[in-house]
């Protein structure tokens, strides 16, 4: 082309550019479009019914009243019904996290239909989550050796949900164990129990577990004194050798996991503590426990003194425990600590040297201790005296400041004068035991030898939300039977939601139909939207597995649970894809001398590989990935004889080991029904008596 | 210039008549531009869906397919397949889906092309892209029979899931499942780049046909 026009160099330029557009748009195209392939793909496409407004036709309410009139229904009756029940596929609105008593377990329970939803296993081996039994070296079965030996139970007794800024997070749960003093960590991502602590001074907590405002620490406090070690000491030297505890258990949030390393406790007289809550807003900082025994009898029914029932209930007061954790905190970092069983502990003079420590007193024997949605106020319940008494965090406060004691405990530790940190005493009722509030300036009282639910009126900012005087009792309902704890809607953090009470009773009487001379606990839902004094029973549920203490009722929406493993090959010990993890297409047998490992996949409906052959006295190392993506399509696996068993969800990995001791044909098939040709999922593991010739083990 | 190259291309417009008839000659540039940013960006977008409903699948599992790959429960979907014997479907198209983005690209440059063509070459440059969106739906149809009708005889429910060709649009039925497929936005973005390609090249006739015969009456082509 001789003459190059101008236009036309223009549009040679122009097409130029798009041209090379095109081809960057091209070259990025090609990647960001390609499908990532085992990712997992959280679908939230459930279909919501429509529910239209109800128009009940005159034929219907005649048909409602012969209904209700042929079951023996009141209009009552009807209305709880209502109140409670799901039609098919609905969800529960709140869920209950419920101490599982000493299955060592925990329940959860959904709210308002009281339906079980599932237990998670945490201190006790359970067959149907695969937990313990993944054969000699299972992780379960190491956390729960206790000086080499496996305490496989548990007395679980409170559960604590963690917190941010003083308000359930729904992302970890805690739960102690009082017969061991152990405290377990589970991830609600996918509800499995991650990490049990054993605590190295004590063999018995109570107080276990209670998170502070942003779960920087769990708390875990004693029950029956023992030596700091728990070694021997006789009854005699009770008061000289015999110890009470409150250990800060620092959890690490990333690593979902307690630091052992980071944690500390602070020593305290032989009384035996009993529960605890962590102060928040007003009181954040602090930590209150109650405590009983500080008569530091010893019992002796058998040499004819007074049994511990006595022994214990002398005094009229005992001592509320007022801890300062943030202070205990900076104790522990500068380093001002004794190693008991290489662990930190705060010796009782180091805390009453530094401002650690303060007692005010309590009435005789009393039970729980709860702070209030805005921290200004901490409840005891007098279990022994028909009143809670209020105390006031500002005037705890301003004792401390002015140095308001009214004498010193026999061990030097300072003690609060009582009607100066005192803000109201409120008769409610024989036994009250524990107390969690509402969204209404309502506080919620258990009375266990009433057997009733007290609701009364809070003072101070809270004496404008209802219409009662502050202070007083508005009224009671009456539950069966023999109350322990009670829980509301998250009804012991900053703020509560109100609306439903349950009632954890620990005695069901007639209620239901008789299980033998063993009956359930009854769980009994209350209504407590009204303020006022209605507030009815809706729901009676039977808890029929265990004998549950505590329970934290968080709304159901909070939590961000896992439907899947998020990607195949996934450890759930580990919260990460294991390396170990055997792939589809990679399967196959290998023998290094005397160990054979196995790796297995698992898909419906098959394991491949289908047949496993080692000789007897072989160390056989079976790891099987479950490579299903689909919501609820979990592979079990077992192999009789050997007791081995796994749950294994979808993506899930699991390594199994054991000696292989036993010669014989031993069929394995997945235990978890998954498919149509579930029967046909399964294949066989033989072992070859030793002697006979050796077997190839196959690639 | 060589004569044969100007016959391809055609005349060129002279600056005068450009001045004087701007929309007559804009009007097929850029509908010609829109038709194939259309399909440029379709790239992007699903072609096809077929959703599976049965009863313990409350939500139904979902395929989607883009020019270049799969999506939705593929995994699920050759899990259940494997019953029947059929192939997974991952090995259905490979070439298609690594070629449709340099294809589409070409597609693309050519149309592009076709508008600085002024004779009726310019329709077999754009004739792909034309062709594309029911080429698209005759390999889906090919695929889906070649694996509907070539099931593994000793699969487990060979015995009650005969051989079956899924409808590429519209319902079906396999085994428990409902099928429904349809088409989706880049097919139906690809199609409009289709109609709109026809629809342009009316107005390139009418725009350069006169020129071009006029051009061809002289016996040489202007180059403006």
């Amino acid at each position: 082309m001789k003459h190059t026009h101008p236009k036309m160099s223009r549009a040679t330029w122009a097409l130029t550019a798009i041209c090379g557009f095109t081809f960057a748009l091209g070259v990025l195209a090609e990647p960001a479009l390609a499908q990532p392939e085992n990712k997992a793909e959280p679908k939230s496409r459930r279909r919501v019914r429509e529910v239209k407004p109800v128009e009940i036709t005159p034929g219907q309410v005649s048909d409602l009243q012969k209904l209700a009139n042929d079951r023996k229904l009141t209009v009552e009756d009807i209305m709880a019904a209502a109140k409670t029940y799901l039609p098919s596929g609905r969800h529960d609105d709140y869920l209950i996290f419920a101490s599982g008593g000493h299955s060592g377990q925990m329940f959860v329970i959904g709210v308002p239909t009281m339906r079980l939803l599932r237990s998670i296993a945490v201190f006790t081996p359970e067959p149907w989550q695969g937990y313990g039994f993944s054969g000699e070296k299972d992780p379960v079965r190491e956390h729960l050796q206790i000086n080499g030996k496996e305490i496989n139970w548990a007395d679980t007794h409170h559960p604590a949900l963690s917190e941010t800024a003083g308000d359930y997070d729904g992302e970890f749960l805690f739960i102690g164990d009082k017969a061991n003093a152990r405290l377990a960590v589970i991830d609600l991502r996918d509800w499995e129990t991650k990490q049990i602590v054993k605590n190295p001074i004590t063999i018995s907590d109570h107080g276990a577990a209670f998170v502070t405002p942003n779960t920087d620490y769990v708390v875990e406090g004693g029950q029956y004194a023992v030596p700091l070690g728990y070694g021997y000491a006789a009854a005699e030297d009770y008061q000289k050798s015999y110890r009470g505890m409150v250990t800060f258990w620092k959890f690490d949030r990333k690593a979902g996991r307690i630091d052992e390393s980071q944690s500390f406790a602070i020593e305290l007289p032989p009384y035996w503590q009993d529960l605890f809550d962590a102060g928040k807003l007003a009181s954040d900082g602090f930590v209150f426990g109650n405590s009983f025994n500080t008569e530091m009898a010893t019992g002796g029914v058998e040499q004819g003194k007074p049994p511990f029932e006595a022994g214990t209930t002398q005094r009229d007061m005992d001592y509320l425990h007022i801890v300062d954790w943030k202070k205990a905190e900076q104790v522990f970092k500068a380093g001002k600590i004794e190693k008991v069983k290489n662990f930190a502990v705060i010796k009782l003079d180091t805390s009453i040297a530094e401002g650690v420590l303060y007692f005010t007193p309590e009435p005789k024997s009393p039970h729980g201790v709860d702070v209030t949605p805005n921290g200004q106020y901490i409840v005891i319940a007098g279990k022994l005296d028909p009143h809670v008494t209020v105390y006031s965090t500002e005037k705890i406060k301003k004792a401390i400041a002015e140095k308001k004691f009214s004498g010193k405990d026999s061990y030097g530790v300072p003690i609060l004068d009582f009607d100066s940190v005192k803000e109201a005493q409120v008769e409610l009722g024989l036994g009250p035991l524990h107390t969690q509030f509402d969204n209404q300036g309502y506080a919620y009282t258990s009375l266990f030898l009433d057997s009733a639910v007290a609701r009364w009126s809070l003072g101070g900012e809270y004496a404008d939300k209802h219409p009662e005087k502050p202070w007083t009792l508005v009224t009671k309902t009456p539950v069966q039977y023999n109350i322990g704890h009670l829980v509301t809607a998250e009804g012991d953090t900053v703020s509560p939601d109100g609306q439903y009470l349950v009632a954890m009773n620990k005695w069901s009487v007639d209620r239901f139909y008789p299980t033998g001379p063993l009956l359930p606990q009854n769980f009994q839902l209350v209504d407590i939207t009204k303020n006022g004094t209605t507030m009815p029973v809706l729901y009676d549920s039977p808890i029929g597995v265990g004998e549950p203490h505590y329970a934290q009722m968080i709304k159901a929406d909070k939590l961000k649970t896992w439907t899947v493993y998020p990607e195949l090959g996934w450890n759930p010990h580990t919260q990460m894809i294991d390396p170990k993890a055997p792939k589809a297409g990679k399967e196959g047998i290998v023998r290094e001398g005397s160990t054979v490992v196995v790796n297995m996949t698992a898909i419906r409906s098959h394991f491949t590989p289908e047949n496993v052959e080692v000789n007897e006295g072989d160390r056989v190392i079976w790891r099987i990935t479950n490579c299903e993506r689909s919501q609820d399509a979990t592979h079990g696996f077992c192999i009789g004889g050997y007791n081995i068993n796994l749950s294994l969800e979808p993506g899930e990995f699991t390594e199994i080991e054991f000696t292989a001791d036993q010669a014989g044909t031993y069929p394995f098939y997945c235990t978890e029904f998954c498919s149509a040709l579930h029967l046909e999922m399964a294949g066989y593991f033989r072992v070859k008596p030793a002697g006979a010739t050796v077997g190839q083990a196959t690639k | 210039m060589s004569n044969f190259f100007r016959q391809i291309v055609g005349p060129r417009v002279p600056a005068e008549e450009l001045r004087r008839h701007t929309a007559r000659f804009a009007t097929p540039t850029v509908i010609l531009s829109i038709a194939r940013v259309l399909l440029l960006a379709s790239i992007f977008f699903p072609y096809w869906h077929m959703n599976l409903e049965a009863p313990q699948y409350p939500d139904g599992l979902q395929v989607t397919a883009y020019v270049n790959y799969l999506s939705g429960d593929v995994r699920e979907i050759d899990g259940l397949n494997h019953y029947i014997g059929m192939r997974p479907l991952h090995e259905a198209a490979q070439l298609e889906r690594t070629s449709a983005v340099w294809m589409i690209i070409a597609m693309f440059l050519l149309v592009e092309g076709a508008a600085f063509v002024h004779s009726r070459w310019a329709v077999l440059l754009a004739l792909p892209a034309i062709l594309f969106p029911a080429g698209f739906l005759a390999d889906l149809y090919y695929w889906l029979s070649t694996f509907g009708q070539n099931l593994d005889p000793h699969a487990p429910l060979s015995s009650s899931v005969k051989p079956f060709t899924p409808p590429v649009l519209g319902e079906g039925l396999v085994g428990q499942f409902r099928t429904v497929a349809e088409a989706g936005t880049g097919w139906w973005m690809a199609a409009l780049a289709s109609v709109l390609t026809i629809v342009a090249f009316v107005f390139h006739r009418r725009a350069y046909k006169p020129l071009f015969d006029r051009a061809a009456g002289e016996g040489e082509t202007c180059v403006a």
